[in-house]
């Protein structure tokens, strides 16, 4: 699905990321841990394409997105959230979402100067899209809601359902249960073993080591923008060299 | 009982109401300098309707707004009263000239981020006032341009007169109104909101950052060169001063207590505060004691201005009634496409 | 050559004020990522604050300067309490309007209580030094030696003080600040404070060669905004050189090219260098 090559990003003198390959498969849940400052969202926005890498490669279903703008890396079916998500707080929970689909829309200025069949028809699949979203992370009864009006849970639902309405392949979740109580972890939890149910593959940077343990099919472990294991949650968990980052960097933030 | 008065302001046949009060202000007039006061109201309101949509839909300060009107003015100025055009060709030519250099700036500034873009126009729009002040050649520096023509009429319609002017720029600011309605329920509004809300999230949802930003940028100052233009239309002088920054300041202050991205924000702001000041005439120059503190009791208290606080707590209250809002379901049954693609593929 | 240096001492002159007044802006932008905009409004109450003490009062130049200094900078303090205080959180375009805000407020001020006429300052210092056909007014001289002196002293503060420390630490990291406990309130009316005496001084110090009037902050406050933005902005080295990059730009361009545009220069430079490096001259990135 994704297969990274040798991706180094280098800011100033600085290696963020560091000669990192690792291959995700399709349909799974993919984690990415490490401590504080690894390299874990550099490796996302490279992805993503907000970042263009100093060198090595990116494959998308086996097309090379390397170089590729942020918005193309979009519509080839990247999805994305964000640590926090600033959404329109004074407009209704639907109303935000429905922007999703935009990027397979085509209606410019001139199709709004004339309403033309073009920009209507657009408009009601993009609605429908953002409904169909909605309605896959169960927040259907708050569609008319404000977003100022949601609970930290449901918004993290909302930007979900903000990245499902592109229509992605692949969604690269930003600690997407940072800040909810354990409970609401479980469920989002739930909500990500779902869409993969659903065929998509999802990518998770978290701190959240019970519920990455209890999910992830595979993890990819970043220390100082490298690489440093990768394996299945039991491989992972009784790694030498991981358990030494662990506590190494326990040791730096106690100094 | 508030909430019923609410329901009613909100009603779609309210905005009938307004415009048949629009058309019979004139009748209702006490004289003819209300009516050009309302007139020059109008004029504004459509030059902050464009900055609206920079500012409040695509999040973008652009300090320059009130030089690009400037340009409009002068560039029907320029064009009647030095090189012998009529009005309506020159009033094209000016929607060209600020949609032209519109795109030039856009096309420059907006590569930077906020504060950079903010401070970035500033310079521009002091740029537009410098040249116009000191380009003699082309601007007639200090002295200001006189004997631009009227805006020809046609029959028994004659736009020397304040009250034929009047209609004539109340049918562009309905006019601006419905086409910035349509903007803002479309997809393409929703793509400038998108971008107001952080440039990181609009990116990852596929949109073209830049193209998007110029679009709106130009919608903008193709609209403050409308105003510019009828503006030169009415006065029939325009001057340095036009292009002055604090014009700019007046604008921000109208949008926002209006209500900063909302459709009627910027007329009840513009009209609202035109008015006020009319009738605080005594304070002329000093009014700014009262608008300057205004501004900032806004922005901490009140960022929603007038419409927004409106549509808010009109929305709040609906909510609270139980209209419209559903008991929530545990999980849902309905599938994506992609979960039936998974299905298919299975 | 003689024509030559008299601009050299003149692009000097400009360039230290500029620098004094670009110093207190990147230093607020730096640490509390806000462009004031009112920070001219500042450095015009200055003057008249300056003038008032002077003209009213018949103060002393200098005790005029400091009493100017106090005011604007408890003046700084005020606006960072009542108004940045509270937007802390707010979008960043609200802490940019109400700034404007500030600046509307006090410009109408100055006008009511002043009225709108120029008005001439005089300074103990209005002689002119002859050095071998180049003039050097006795204030510039003042100008340039107070800017250095007020740059090393800012310097020695903020890198031998406790408080100076602090400042810098929540420069390069605000959140890392708020972990080890720093007093965010406290560095930030500091540095308001900072940013307000060193207006009020280099209003006061340039006054004299200049007029006194309610709109003389405008082209002074652009002309800083530029300056940061070539220097870097936040960067205090960066506001002393683009200070001098725009001073001599506009003392050569003043007289080589044209005195009518030297005003023109400064946003044209600026325009032409972000057309050709969005993230600035010296800056790191654009954010």
């Amino acid at each position: 699905m994704l297969k990274v090559e040798h991706l180094t990003k280098m800011f100033g003198g600085l290696a963020a990321v560091n000669d990192v390959s690792v291959e995700f498969g399709a349909n799974q849940i993919n984690a990415i841990i490490g401590p504080n400052g690894a390299g874990k969202s550099t490796f996302f926005n490279l992805i993503s394409g907000v970042h263009q890498p100093t060198s090595g490669r990116i494959l998308l279903e086996g097309k090379d997105v390397t170089t590729m703008r942020c918005d193309h890396v979009a519509k080839l079916g990247v999805g994305r959230t964000f640590q926090t998500t600033n959404l329109f707080e004074t407009a209704t929970v639907l109303d935000n979402l429905i922007v999703g689909y935009r990027l397979r829309t085509n209606s410019g200025l001139w199709d709004v100067l004339i309403n033309s069949k073009r920009l209507q028809a657009e408009e009601k699949a993009a609605r429908e899209k953002a409904r169909e979203a909605l309605d896959f992370v169960g927040l259907t009864y708050a569609e008319n809601r404000y977003i100022a009006d949601c609970t930290q849970e449901e918004r993290k639902r909302v930007a979900f359902a903000l990245a499902l309405a592109t229509q992605p392949k692949i969604v690269l979740l930003d600690e997407p249960a940072a800040g909810v109580n354990p409970e609401e972890t479980e469920g989002l939890a739930d909500l990500m073993k779902k869409m993969v149910k659903h065929g998509l593959t999802v990518c998770l940077i978290e701190h959240k080591m019970d519920m990455i343990m209890g999910i992830a099919d595979k993890i990819m472990v970043l220390d100082h923008g490298e690489k440093i294991a990768e394996g299945t949650p039991e491989e992972v968990k009784n790694n030498p060299v991981v358990i030494e980052a662990y506590l190494g960097s326990d040791h730096d933030a106690a100094a | 009982m508030m909430f019923k008065l609410g329901a009613l302001i909100m009603h779609p046949a309210s905005k009938y109401v307004l415009l048949a009060l629009a058309l019979l202000f004139p009748a209702m007039a006490a004289n003819e300098y209300q009516i050009y006061v309302m007139a020059t109201a109008f004029i504004w309101a459509i030059a902050v309707y464009g900055f609206n949509v920079i500012t409040g839909y695509c999040g973008q300060l652009n300090l320059a707004h009130g030089g690009f009107f400037a340009i409009g003015a002068y560039a029907v100025a320029l064009l009647t009263a030095d090189y012998g055009w009529n009005f309506w060709p020159a009033f094209i030519g000016a929607l060209v000239v600020t949609g032209v250099l519109g795109l030039l700036v856009g096309a420059v500034s907006l590569r930077l981020k906020e504060h950079y873009f903010a401070i970035f126009t500033l310079c521009v729009g002091f740029i537009i006032y410098l040249l116009l002040d000191k380009w003699e050649e082309l601007t007639h520096g200090a002295l200001g341009v006189r004997n631009i023509a009227a805006p020809d009429g046609f029959g028994l319609v004659n736009f020397r007169e304040t009250i034929p002017v009047y209609y004539l720029i109340l049918f562009f600011l309905v006019f601006i109104i419905w086409f910035t309605s349509r903007i803002q329920k479309s997809l393409l509004g929703r793509t400038f909101i998108a971008i107001r809300n952080g440039d990181d999230l609009a990116q990852s949802l596929g949109i073209n950052l830049m193209r998007n930003k110029i679009l709106a940028f130009v919608v903008s100052t193709v609209y403050a060169g409308l105003a510019g233009a009828l503006y030169a239309g009415m006065i029939r002088f325009v001057g340095p001063e036009d292009g002055n920054i604090l014009h700019t300041f007046n604008m921000i202050m109208y949008m926002l207590v209006g209500g900063i991205g909302t459709l009627f924000g910027p007329l009840l702001g513009t009209v609202g505060i035109v008015w006020i000041t009319q009738s605080l005439q005594f304070l002329e120059e000093y009014r700014m004691i009262i608008f300057g503190p205004l501004l900032v009791i806004l922005v901490i208290f009140f960022p929603l201005g007038i419409a927004g606080s409106f549509l808010t707590w009109m929305h709040r209250k609906a909510q609270a009634l139980g209209l419209g809002s559903k008991k929530p379901q545990k999980e849902s049954k309905v599938k994506t496409t992609a979960g039936r693609e998974a299905e298919n593929n299975a | 050559m003689t024509i030559f240096l008299q601009q050299v001492f003149n692009g000097l002159t400009l360039g230290s004020i500029y620098g004094l007044v670009a110093l207190g802006l990147t230093l607020v932008y730096g640490i509390l990522h806000i462009p004031n905009f009112a920070h001219g409004a500042l450095y015009m109450v200055g003057a008249f604050i300056s003038y008032f003490f002077m003209v009213d009062i018949g103060a002393h130049y200098w005790v005029a300067m400091a009493g100017a200094a106090v005011v604007v900078a408890v003046l700084g303090v005020v606006c960072e309490r009542l108004v940045f205080h509270p937007l802390r959180n707010a979008p960043p375009i609200h802490d940019k309007i109400a700034a404007i805000g500030i600046l509307l407020f006090l410009e109408a001020l100055v006008h009511m209580v002043w009225g709108s006429d120029f008005r001439r300052m005089a300074s103990p210092f209005g002689g002119v030094v002859n050095l071998d056909g180049v003039f050097l007014r006795e204030q510039g001289i003042l100008i340039i030696a107070s800017t250095v002196v007020l740059v090393v002293a800012l310097n020695l503060f903020l890198r031998k003080t406790m408080v100076g420390a602090t400042i810098i630490a929540m420069a390069q990291n605000r959140e890392g600040a708020f972990l080890v406990g720093i007093d965010a309130n406290r560095v930030a009316m500091m540095t308001f404070a900072i940013s307000g005496a060193l207006a009020a001084i280099a209003a006061t110090l340039y006054a004299p060669l200049n007029l006194v009037y309610p709109a003389m902050g405008h082209l002074v406050i652009m002309k800083a905004f530029v300056i940061i933005i070539l220097g870097g902005m936040g960067s205090i080295p960066g506001a002393i050189v683009g200070g001098m990059i725009i001073g001599f730009a506009e003392a050569f361009g003043g007289y080589y090219i044209s005195t009518a545009y030297k005003d023109v220069i400064a946003f044209a430079l600026l325009v032409v260098i972000l057309s050709i490096r969005p993230q600035g001259l010296f800056a790191k990135g654009a954010h």
